[in-house]
């Protein structure tokens, strides 16, 4: 990880390059696809599962994530000649804490039954490993433009996933789909279900955290079948 | 400008500069939230004390429903007389009106403490309770030309604060209606609570107003109950009976204050 920031930031010393340069595109895609911070590295799982129930929360989730990691990326860019080595660490969970405080307060004014549902885990954004990780490796050693982009980059690399893995489980889980801002859609008739007569009936576990550790599995494993890239040699 | 940014003079500049910079950007967001956050959880309360008495809300018209079902808001002290009362609309900074009594944050600042030292003893815990001076609001409703009396409480469960409105009907015995509701109980167990199937079970259930220190109980799960006691939730031991409790220490202070307005007005 650390030749990989160094390498960058020579790059972007160097001359000062446009913003969307190949190797700042680089940073926007590779978080979606070769580093993805949840299937690949695997950072972020807890709150992956916790939130997955529904898709409007998922969004939510994301949006708050991605708030927050711009948020953090690019302060602690701006500040990276000014923070003491010593405490950098506690620099970056003030910072991180301040703005997901920031978006509980926000969420809990405006949109107080989804703050109530995602309830700890608008907090719990702040132990997310994705958002520190980028911060020390990343932010510390570039610029805001590049961090930005990082930014970006990784907070769509964890929405993506979320977004797929709820809308697997609320598919089959409760037979519907809720989309942000329209409230649930059902998909199937009410008559199809067992309780009114019918052959269908929603699948509970889809409900329960553990599918949805089942469901990022199924993700990595069509990921890395795929993307051999990936696959580890022995 | 060469600064040692390693120095230790320089850390703690920063440190401190830090702090109070994230401190105000904080506070100035909390305070300009707050009122819009206020309004939500009195909308929220609003919803809570509907759906006691079967009354489906959401944010939008939980004030005209609020204020076409509820018809007096009365706070009564321990021992059963009414302290204030109010109708009409509410002024969310008049703290005399019993609807901007907060429950739960009297619960954690006094009865809380109270309960855990002398909980197993029911002299002192009564007296003690009598002596916190906590009141105690109690909304009532008419609906569909009845009267119905939705009693707010507060109490522990597992991990967290449990709270629940109860409508008790005119006789002051039958259960109406419940809600119950946490902030961290398990999920698939103590949270059950919140659910329909175990606030269900309330529905037409009658105090045992004989017996004061259990008028009403939450059975251990799978026990057979009679009309002073539900079934508790399997796996959700310690939940049920805080709900036991909460309930048991609560139900008696109404109790009381209904018994002191039925006398008052058999004497008018």
């Amino acid at each position: 990880m650390s030749t990989e920031v160094q390498e960058v930031e020579k790059a972007v010393e160097k001359k000062s390059e446009p913003l969307f340069s190949k190797k700042n595109r680089k940073l926007l895609s590779d978080p979606l696809n070769d580093s993805n911070p949840i299937t690949v590295q695997v950072l972020g799982i807890c709150s992956a599962l916790a939130i997955t129930v529904q898709l409007q929360q998922a969004v939510i989730m994301s949006l708050s994530v991605l708030f927050v990691m711009i948020g953090g990326n690019v302060i602690v860019s701006l500040l990276r000649n000014a923070i003491p080595d010593r405490i950098r660490i506690i620099v970056q969970l003030v910072v991180i804490a301040a703005l997901v405080i920031i978006v509980n307060e926000v969420l809990k004014a405006f949109l107080p039954d989804i703050s109530e549902k995602l309830s700890v885990f608008v907090g719990l954004i702040i132990t997310n490993c994705i958002i520190m990780g980028r911060l020390e490796a990343f932010a510390l050693g570039n610029k805001p433009g590049p961090s930005f982009l990082d930014a970006i980059g990784n907070a769509m690399g964890y929405a993506w996933i979320l977004l797929a893995v709820s809308i697997v489980r609320e598919l089959f889980g409760s037979g519907a789909i809720s989309f942000p801002g329209m409230g649930q859609v059902k998909f199937l008739p009410e008559g199809w279900f067992i309780a009114n007569g019918g052959l269908y009936e929603n699948n509970n576990l889809m409900i329960l955290p553990p599918m949805a550790l089942v469901v990022v599995g199924v993700i990595i494993w069509i990921q890395r079948a795929r993307n051999t890239k990936l696959i580890e040699e022995n | 400008m060469a600064v040692n940014k390693n120095s230790n003079g320089y850390t703690f500049f920063f440190a401190i500069a830090m702090v109070v910079v994230v401190g105000a950007a904080l506070a100035v967001t909390s305070q300009s939230l707050k009122p819009r956050q206020q309004e939500n959880d009195a909308d929220k309360k609003r919803m809570d004390i509907l759906g006691a008495i079967k009354v489906e809300a959401t944010r939008t018209n939980a004030g005209d429903l609020f204020s076409e079902y509820v018809v007096e808001r009365v706070s009564v002290d321990y021992i059963g007389n009414m302290v204030n009362t109010a109708t009409g609309d509410i002024n969310a900074t008049d703290k005399s009106d019993p609807f901007n009594i907060d429950v739960k944050k009297d619960y954690r600042s006094f009865i809380k403490r109270i309960v855990k030292e002398s909980g197993k003893n029911p002299e002192e815990l009564d007296s003690r309770l009598a002596e916190a001076g906590v009141n105690y609001p109690v909304f009532k409703c008419v609906k569909n030309d009845t009267t119905l009396y939705v009693c707010p409480m507060v109490g522990t469960g597992l991990w967290g604060p449990i709270w629940g409105y109860v409508a008790l009907e005119e006789d002051f015995k039958t259960i109406y209606g419940a809600k119950f509701d946490h902030k961290s109980e398990t999920p698939g167990l103590g949270a059950e609570i919140k659910e329909s199937f175990f606030t269900l079970k309330f529905e037409g259930k009658k105090l045992n107003v004989e017996e004061p220190k259990t008028m009403f109980s939450v059975l251990k799960g799978g026990a057979i109950t009679n009309e002073h006691s539900v079934d508790g939730i399997t796996g959700g031991t310690i939940t049920s009976k805080g709900v036991d409790e909460m309930l048991n220490r609560t139900f008696p202070v109404y109790v009381k204050y209904f018994l002191n307005a039925n006398d008052q007005r058999a004497e008018r």
